[in-house]
Parts: C-alpha cells; sequence; structure tokens
C-alpha cells in the first residue's frame, strides 16, 4: 500500500517536473520570440555593404576630346599614323575620401573637307561659326583643331584659342616630337576649358576639411533641383525719392537669357518685389573730405541681417533662395559708398555674399535733388545694376573667371553671359557635390541606423535607399564613359532619393522610449511568471544533479 | 551669415540696346483708415483698415514682380488658385451687449475660409497646402486644419468679391477656437503693409498696447472686385483689419476720456507717403438728448454722417494726407474729452501674474437704500503645473473671502464719545462721523474645483493588468507543477518546538 502510494507519488512528481519544464520551453520557445517580434523596431533590409562600398568609390570623370588635324599642322608621316586616340589621366589631389580621377580622352583625327574649309577662312570667328553649324557636340565633350603652325586665323603671338561653345584651336608644329607637343597644349586649353583642382574643390568645399579651402575659396551655392531668384527694390525713405524700376523688362532682356543657358543646371524662376522703410542694419560712417557716407568692408555682414527679416520668405516653393538687392539710401546718409579694406570706395558699390545673394547701393544723382521738390522721381538704370547682379549670380554659382593659359586668345562670352564649356564646368562640378552629398547621407544614416536601435525603416524609405544607391552608381559609371547630362540626371536622383530616405518622418516614430520606462511596464508581467519557472527549473536542475551523483559514490 | 565680400569684378558685356518698350507697370493703390468708437459701455474700440489694391488680373496673367501687394500673399493666389481668402486671427470675445454691433466680427481663435478658382483639381489638397503655408507665413497654428475640423458651408458663407457662379465645392471653411494670438501673429501681420509700422496709422501698431485689451482681432481679407464702375475688368484687393477694444478702466484710470497716446502710447507723426488716402474717423455721436457731451481736440476740419449699422452716426475726419492736419503741432494726438464726468466711483484692479500676484479688485460704490448689489467674477478653470497640485487635489482650491468695508449710517446719532475713557470694545474702530459707522464684513472663502488629471492612470492599468495576468498564471503554475500528498506530521516544525518550549518553561509536558 505504502509501495503503491509511493510509486503513485513518483509519478506525480515526474509529471509535475514534466509540465514544469514544458512551461518553460512554451516560455523560450513560443513567448520570448512572440515578445521580441511584437515589440521589434521594423526595419527593412538596407544595402549596407553597397553604402560602404560607396566611400572607397572612385570617381573617374572622362573629357571627350576629338582633336583634328588640319593638312600641314604635323609633318607629313605623322599625318599617317591618324585617326588614334590617347588617354591622358592624372588623379586630382583632394583631401577626400572619394578618389577623383581625370581622364582626358583624346581621339586624334584627320579635319574633314569642311573643316578644312572653315579653317583656312580669314578670322577664328567665322570659322567658329562655319564649324558649329553641322556640329552637335555633347555636354562635356570638347573639339580641338589643329591648325598649321603659320596659319592666319590666330593673330600671330597666339598659340591657341578658346571660343564660347565647346571648341579651341592650337597651333600645330613641324617637329619630330610634334605629337608630344602638340598634345601637351592641347592639355592646357581642355584643363582651362573643363577641370581643374579649384573647381572640383570648390564644389566640395562643404566635404573638404576646413584648412585647406574653405578661407580662400567662396563657397558656391549648394546643388540642389531649382533656385528662386528674388530682386528687391528696397526704399528705406519713400518721403524722399520715388523710385521706379522696370524689373520686367530688365529680367526679360538680361536675366532670361542668362537663365536659359543655365536651365540644363536646374529650374529657375525669378521674381522681384520693392520694400519701404527696410533699412540696412548699420549705420553709415560719414566720410567729410567728400562729404559722403560710407560703409566699411568689416560692417557688410551686420547689414544683411535685419533685412532679411522684410523680405519674406518664398511661399510658393522650396527651393534655396538668392536675394539680389537694390538699396537706394535715405536722403540723409547719401551719397552712400561701400569701401573695401584699403578705405578706397568700391567701383561698382555692390558686394555679395556667398550663398545668400548681392546688395546693390544706388545712389540718387544729386542732381535730381535741385530740380525738383521731394519726393525726387528716380528712374534706376537698369543695365547698370543688371551687370552688377548677373556679375555676381555668376559669382554665386561657382561659375569663377577662366584661367587662360599664357598666349592664349580668349574669346569673352556671348550675349547670355555664359560660354557653353562654362555650364559643361558647373554641371561636372555639381554632379561630383551631388553624388559626394548623396554618399555623406546615405552614410550617415547607415552609422544612424547602426547606433540608434529604435529607428524605424520602412518600405519605401528602403526602397528610396536602393534607388539611391542605384543612381550614384550609375551616376559614377556614366562619368567614366563621359556621358555628362545623363550623369548629372542621375546625381540629382540620388541627391533627392538619398534626403527623402534621410529626413522621412517615419524615421522617428518609436524614438522617444527609453529603455528604463519600457522596463517599468514589462516587469509587472515578466517578473511574477519568470519567477517559479526559473526557481523549478533550478530545483530540476539541483535533483538531476544530485540523481548523477549518487551512482558514483555507488561505483 | 558668411561674411559678405565686396564685388570688384564686372564683367558683364550686356546686349548694347538699353531702350526696351517701357511697358507700364500695372496700378495699386493704398489706403488706410482708423475708426476710434467710444462704445456705450465706456470702453473705446479702435478699427484699423489697411486695403491695397491691384489693377490686375492676378488669375489670368503670371505676375512675379511686385510693389505694394504683398509677394508672400501674392504668390499663393497663383499658386493655390485662390479666388477669395479670409483670414482672422482673433483673442477674446465682442460683446455685442455692451459694446454694440461691431464692424466686423470674427470668432475666437482663428478662421480660415477660401474660395478656390473652378479651375482647381484637388480642393483638398491646395487646402492643406495652403493652410501649412498660411501658418508660416502668420506664425498661427493654421497647420492642425485637417479633414476633422473643415466643413463646406453650402448657405452661409458666400463670396464677398466678384465671383460668376458659387459651387460650393470650391469653399473651405474651418475654426481653430484654442488658437491664442500674439505678438508672434502680429509682427508678420504688419510686415505685409507697405510701410511696415514706420509710417501713417500702422505706428500705433504696438504690440504690447494691442495685447492689453479685451478683444483683439486681425485680419487678412483677398478677393477680386471690379476695377471701375461698369465692372468691365478686375483688381485684387487684399484689405488688412485689426479692431481692438481697449478697456477704459485699465487705460483710463476709471475715467472715459481716451487719446491716442493714452491707447497705444504713441501719435501720429506723419502720414505713410504709399497712401492715397489715409484718414482717422472718431465716433462723435452724442448718445444724450443735449448734444454738447463730448469733445474731441484738435477740432475737426470735417465731419462725416451717414447711417452706419441701422443708427445716424456723426463721425469726425482727420486727413492726415491733408498738410494742415499734422504740420501745427508735428504730431497728432487725438484726444475725446467728456465734458460732464460720468458717475463717480473708483474701481482699482491689478491683474494676477501666474504664480507671482493674485488679481485684486477693488470697487468703490454708493449704493442706493434697500437695493441689492451683485459683483459677479467669472473665471476659467485652468491646469495646474503637475507639480502644483495638492495632495488632495480632489478637495479643491481655496480662493479666498472678499471684504466688504461699509460706513453704515446709524439709527441713532451717537454722542462724540472720550476715546480712553470709553470701553475698549466701543473703539477699535476710529470714529470720524458720529452719524455713521464702520463695518468690515468677510464672505465665505470659495471653494474651486479645479480639473484634476489622473496622475496614474496608464501605468496603474498595466499593473492592474498584469497582476490579474501574474496571479492566474501563478496558480495555474502550481496546479499543474505541483505534487500533492498527504504528509504524516513531523515531530518537527517551528511552531511546535516553540510551543514545546514555553510548555517546558511552564512546566507542562510537551506535545
Amino acid at each position: 500500500m505504502a509501495a503503491a502510494g509511493a510509486a503513485a507519488t513518483d509519478l506525480e512528481v515526474v509529471r509535475g517536473k514534466r509540465a514544469a519544464l514544458f512551461f518553460a520551453a512554451v516560455a523560450i520557445v513560443l513567448g520570448l520570440p512572440l515578445w521580441w517580434k511584437t515589440t521589434e523596431t521594423y526595419r527593412a533590409s538596407l544595402p549596407y555593404s553597397e553604402i560602404s562600398g560607396l566611400n572607397s568609390l572612385q570617381l573617374r570623370l572622362m573629357v571627350p576630346i576629338t582633336v583634328v588635324f588640319t593638312q600641314e599642322s604635323v609633318p607629313l608621316d605623322d599625318q599617317e599614323k591618324l585617326p588614334f586616340t590617347v588617354v591622358h589621366e592624372r588623379e586630382i589631389p583632394l583631401k577626400y575620401k572619394l578618389k577623383i580621377k581625370c581622364r582626358f580622352q583624346k581621339a586624334y583625327r584627320r579635319a574633314l573637307d569642311h573643316e578644312e574649309e572653315a579653317l583656312s577662312l580669314g578670322s577664328v570667328q567665322e570659322a567658329e561659326t562655319m564649324l558649329a553649324e553641322p556640329l552637335e557636340q555633347a555636354e562635356g565633350s570638347l573639339t580641338v583643331y589643329v591648325i598649321s603652325e603659320h596659319s592666319p586665323l590666330l593673330p600671330k603671338d597666339m598659340m591657341s584659342y578658346i571660343g564660347p561653345k565647346r571648341t579651341a584651336v592650337v597651333r600645330g608644329i613641324m617637329h619630330r616630337e610634334a605629337f608630344n607637343i602638340i598634345g601637351r597644349r592641347i592639355i592646357q586649353v581642355a584643363q582651362a576649358m573643363s577641370l581643374t583642382e579649384d573647381v572640383l574643390a570648390a564644389a566640395l568645399a562643404d566635404h573638404l576639411p576646413e584648412d585647406k579651402w574653405s578661407s580662400d575659396k567662396r563657397r558656391p551655392l549648394k546643388s540642389s533641383l531649382g533656385y528662386e531668384i528674388t530682386f528687391s527694390l528696397l526704399n528705406p525713405d519713400p518721403k524722399s525719392h520715388d523710385v521706379h524700376w522696370d524689373i520686367e523688362g530688365a529680367v526679360r532682356h538680361y536675366v532670361q537669357p542668362f537663365l536659359n543657358a543655365l536651365s540644363a543646371a536646374g529650374n529657375f524662376s525669378v521674381d522681384s518685389q520693392i520694400l519701404y522703410y527696410a533699412m540696412l542694419g548699420v549705420n553709415p560712417r560719414f566720410d567729410p573730405a567728400s562729404s559722403s557716407y560710407y560703409l566699411a568692408t568689416h560692417s557688410l555682414p551686420h547689414v544683411i541681417n535685419p533685412v532679411e527679416s522684410r523680405l519674406g520668405s518664398s511661399a510658393a516653393s522650396l527651393y534655396p533662395v538668392l536675394n539680389f538687392l537694390l538699396y537706394v539710401p535715405e536722403l540723409a546718409h547719401s551719397p552712400l559708398h561701400i569701401q573695401d579694406k584699403d578705405g578706397a570706395p568700391v567701383a561698382t558699390n555692390a558686394f555679395h555674399s556667398p550663398r545668400w545673394g548681392g546688395i546693390m547701393i544706388y545712389n540718387v544723382d544729386p542732381k535730381a535733388y535741385k530740380a525738383s521738390e521731394l519726393p525726387v522721381r528716380v528712374e534706376v538704370d537698369m543695365v547698370r545694376v543688371m551687370e552688377v547682379f548677373l556679375a555676381q549670380l555668376r559669382l554665386l554659382f561657382g561659375i569663377a573667371q577662366p584661367q587662360v593659359p599664357p598666349k592664349c586668345l580668349f574669346s569673352g562670352p556671348k550675349s547670355e553671359g555664359i560660354m557653353t564649356w562654362e555650364l559643361d564646368r558647373l554641371l561636372w562640378a555639381r554632379s561630383v557635390e551631388n553624388l559626394a552629398t548623396a554618399t555623406t547621407t546615405l552614410t550617415s544614416l547607415a552609422q544612424l541606423l547602426g547606433k540608434i536601435s529604435n529607428i524605424v525603416i520602412k518600405d519605401d524609405v528602403a526602397s528610396e535607399v536602393y534607388r539611391a544607391v542605384a543612381a550614384v552608381q550609375k551616376a559614377a559609371g556614366e562619368l567614366a564613359s563621359g556621358h555628362l547630362a545623363s550623369a548629372f540626371a542621375a546625381s540629382q536622383e540620388a541627391v533627392t532619393s538619398s534626403e527623402r530616405a534621410f529626413f522621412d518622418p517615419s524615421l522617428l516614430h518609436l524614438l522617444y522610449f527609453p529603455d528604463d520606462q519600457k522596463f517599468a511596464i514589462y516587469i509587472p508581467l515578466f517578473l511574477p511568471m519568470a519567477v517559479p519557472i526559473l526557481l523549478s527549473l533550478f530545483k530540476i536542475f539541483l535533483e538531476t544533479r544530485k540523481s548523477w551523483k549518487k551512482p558514483e559514490k555507488v561505483d | 551669415m558668411a561674411a559678405a565680400v565686396p564685388l570688384f569684378l564686372l564683367v558683364l558685356l550686356l546686349l548694347g540696346s538699353g531702350g526696351w518698350s517701357q511697358a507700364e507697370p500695372p496700378r495699386d493703390s493704398l489706403r488706410e483708415e482708423l475708426v476710434i468708437t467710444p462704445l456705450p459701455s465706456g470702453d473705446v474700440a479702435a478699427t484699423f483698415q489697411f486695403r491695397t489694391r491691384w489693377d490686375l488680373d492676378l488669375q489670368r496673367e503670371k505676375v512675379s514682380h511686385y510693389r505694394l501687394f504683398p509677394k508672400a500673399l501674392g504668390q499663393l493666389i497663383s499658386k493655390y488658385s485662390l479666388r477669395e481668402l479670409h483670414l482672422s486671427l482673433t483673442q477674446g470675445f465682442w460683446r455685442t451687449r455692451y459694446w454694440g454691433t461691431p464692424f466686423m466680427q470674427a470668432p475666437s481663435g482663428a478662421e480660415l475660409w477660401v474660395w478656390f478658382q473652378d479651375t482647381i483639381t484637388d480642393v483638398d489638397r491646395s487646402w492643406k497646402e495652403l493652410s501649412n503655408v498660411l501658418s508660416g507665413i502668420f506664425c498661427a497654428s493654421l497647420n492642425f486644419i485637417d479633414s476633422t475640423n473643415t466643413v463646406t458651408p453650402t448657405a452661409s458663407f458666400k463670396p464677398l468679391g466678384l465671383a460668376n457662379g458659387t459651387d460650393h465645392y470650391f469653399l473651405r471653411y474651418a475654426v481653430l477656437p484654442r488658437e491664442v494670438v500674439c505678438t508672434e501673429n502680429l509682427t508678420p501681420w504688419k510686415k505685409l503693409l507697405p510701410c511696415s509700422s514706420k509710417a501713417g496709422l500702422s505706428v500705433l501698431l504696438k504690440a504690447d498696447r494691442l495685447f492689453h485689451t479685451s478683444y483683439h482681432s486681425q485680419a487678412v481679407h483677398i478677393r477680386p472686385v471690379c476695377r471701375n464702375a461698369r465692372c468691365t475688368s478686375v483688381s485684387w484687393e487684399l484689405r488688412q483689419t485689426l479692431s481692438v477694444v481697449f478697456d477704459a478702466f485699465v487705460t483710463g484710470q476709471g475715467k472715459k476720456d481716451w487719446s491716442l497716446f493714452r491707447m497705444f502710447s504713441r501719435t501720429l507723426t506723419e502720414p505713410c507717403p504709399l497712401a492715397s488716402e489715409s484718414r482717422v474717423y472718431v465716433d462723435i455721436t452724442s448718445y444724450s438728448q443735449d448734444n454738447e457731451t463730448l469733445e474731441v481736440y484738435p477740432p475737426p476740419l470735417a465731419t462725416y454722417q451717414d447711417v452706419i449699422l441701422g443708427t445716424r452716426r456723426t463721425y469726425a475726419v482727420y486727413d492726415l494726407l491733408d498738410s494742415a492736419v499734422i504740420n501745427n503741432s508735428r504730431s497728432l494726438n487725438l484726444q475725446l474729452k467728456w465734458k460732464r464726468p460720468p458717475e463717480s466711483g473708483y474701481i482699482h484692479y491689478q491683474p494676477a501674474q501666474d504664480r507671482l500676484q493674485p488679481h485684486l479688485l477693488e470697487m468703490l460704490i454708493q449704493l442706493p437704500a434697500s437695493s441689492v448689489t451683485k459683483v459677479s467674477i467669472h473665471f476659467e478653470r485652468a491646469l495646474l503645473k503637475w507639480t502644483e497640485y495638492t495632495p488632495d487635489p480632489n478637495h479643491g482650491f481655496y480662493v479666498s473671502p472678499s471684504v466688504l468695508s461699509a460706513l453704515v449710517p446709524s439709527v441713532v446719532a451717537a454722542k462724540p464719545v472720550d476715546w480712553d475713557e470709553s470701553p475698549l470694545f466701543n473703539t477699535l474702530f476710529p470714529v470720524s462721523d458720529s452719524s455713521s459707522h464702520f463695518v468690515r464684513l468677510y464672505t465665505e472663502p470659495l471653494l474651486v474645483n479645479l480639473p484634476t488629471p489622473d496622475f496614474s492612470m496608464p501605468y496603474n492599468v498595466i499593473c492592474l493588468t498584469c497582476t490579474v495576468v501574474a496571479v492566474c498564471y501563478g496558480s495555474f503554475y502550481n496546479l499543474l507543477t505541483r505534487t500533492f500528498r498527504i504528509e504524516e506530521p513531523r515531530t518537527g516544525g517551528l511552531a511546535k518546538r516553540l510551543a514545546n518550549l514555553l510548555r517546558r518553561a511552564r512546566g507542562v509536558p510537551p506535545l
């Protein structure tokens, strides 16, 4: 009876043990994963390895150059070797993680008949217009014509010519090493017309370490899909000046052609406004010698901020705004001049602030005050104003004055105020900048995800990241094969997608749940559930160890 | 702002021909107006209106060059295809019973209603975007407008301007009653004025005075209007209005006289040179039969009479563009004086500052015999900071009792007593006049029940649920894993041993 009772009890004990083990198993196999799954932050898979691969990306910027040799430009036996292709590659030394290599691919060929004919004309401009007609040049490419050493096309002392389109002319030479010598000249001209170190350095100004480039290089406007250009006429003293400006006509005649030429680099919109009683933030000093007022260079940065609050933000779009202010000083402070560092008045009476815009001071002709009583009607000379504003616009976009090689004839820009190869150069710089920005954005996103575990990545954000990575790779590929236009488009897509992913508001949804609060909520449930399970497991563990040790002792 | 750099070079060679057809710029004009109305209650209402009219069809032409019309609003019209926009931001409520009918009333908080053009495709999206942009322009929380508080009235809100077709599908209306209007809303509103706040009537718009008022309402109305009498073409009108009601007791120490300087702490110094009309109207309609009850200074050069809101009213008109008005004294400080001072009384009111000082209201009133006087004070219930609640917040909060100090006429004239000789209970208050005696009464303290949040509700729910789950789970677990068996009582046991110890001490045989 007792034995049967003990056996039944043993059976009960074993059943109890099994139940405890089963509980523990359910808790571990079912409960833990369920809890993990339901409280997990959703994160779609991202191409981490490719993103980190972007950091060591090598950019090869290819500039396709067609070199056309006319008869008598090089010795005859050299001409026999044509056509062939020479590649000149060099690394651009920048303190930046992206290695940038510049690759000039020169395709040498003989001149066609109509090219011969055009280049035998009297002046280089005529030749250029004739050559330009059938020629359709891709963005970023260059055509260099090599003419005979004594050709009258260029003035005697000039060795080369840079045109407003994508063409240049170089004098040939009758020499054994003709190709080498001409090759060096061509590279010189091509560098002036396409990529140089400082163009890229200016484009990457935000990504480079401060010490080298920031102080002496002016940072150009950041690359964006579009820009808003606002012209504002500031009239702080409408009691004395009744200022009129024909801004519509000026925009139509001067600004719009320039922007049309630039349209490949982004969308532009232009508007204007007149602001009354808008003062500069600085009180001008009086200069008794010239009985005029002046603004010193060091006070110029303080001029902008108070004015800016009146300018108003653009309600219609999110593009960066470039402000151009025409300031007609009040009667009590006119004439007003801007002084440079040496104290001499600046000829244009204007200054610009990188990435913001420009200000020009327009003094009213003092004779006008004698002619009529206040308010004086002032008609603004828009030609004078627009000359300054367009020059500032070029600077703000980072279109610097070209560095012309020695003994080179340089044609000025056409009527729109920008040369075609300057635009190409801008596109190059912008593409590289966009790639750098997109890479930085993607890398920071990946780093952030590694650091903060609460960030949610939804599927649409992930697809934006994939798209950005693909666009970066595509842009790099297109740059390497010399297709500038499609490279620029791809780089813009890369920036847009990467920023959209980085700034997506859904990333932040779960960011504000600190761990201590989470555990304060878990503990009332987890503690009473976990303690019995752990205790019985501990007991089972002790018993099994005892039962293991017993037989050993018997032995 | 990055360092500004002077521009040294000038590279442009521009088109040689500088002459092109000079297009006549579209005409725009500005009119400004201030109406000051003494209200029946003794308060003073001031209504500013600034009207910019632009003789240009903003819907048809693409406009990007602005003069008097603010660029920020002009861009909205073309971007969101607006036909009419009415936005008002109001603090306080217009008390029609005491103040009479207003020129234009607005609900407390923010109100926005917009008619879109019928060319628009997605009205709701434009409405959403527009409210977001406006919220940026006016620094107001208009971005909280969404489908839950937007309605499309079908009868009440007809277009105020030119309209050829009123399909209510293109109307959206929303009110945000909780919106608090403050200086940050006034500043962008002032920036839209061509003369900013530098000249003309707008110099009076000083935020610290405008918000110390019983009622403050600022509004923007944009609508298309007829350009001429025959209405052959369309102009656009932007009307910015601002009405305030100054509390006579706060501004005038109980007197009903007012002046511009006392109300706005500013005087008018110069007209806005851009305005084609700039006038101040002062309501001098006499309320009683004898017509010389009030006088304004300086004496007006012109008066204007008309039937306004159903009553005949007389206004003194001051035209700021008339050089005689301002030039005499360099500045214009309009003043109004009541010839017969109103019933005497004394009211001293010191408003509270949160967490610094309480409200103080003192009134000196003469009560007629056997009359009932009721003083009632409205208050708003507010939530305190959570650390400021007392341990038993549901008990309520005390408001200290009111004090009534009175000189009550005595029934019997007391004879003058000697201060030192009389009993002590009779000499606490000094008696100045034998015909009356001094009484000070206190009312009960008031217990106000403030809204009390439940501080720990969410955590309690979590803990309770978890406890229930844990208890169920625990008993279930015990039931399944424990082995139950009948055990023979053993000799050990702490209780038994203790009992035996006691028994031994007592000399009783152990168990």
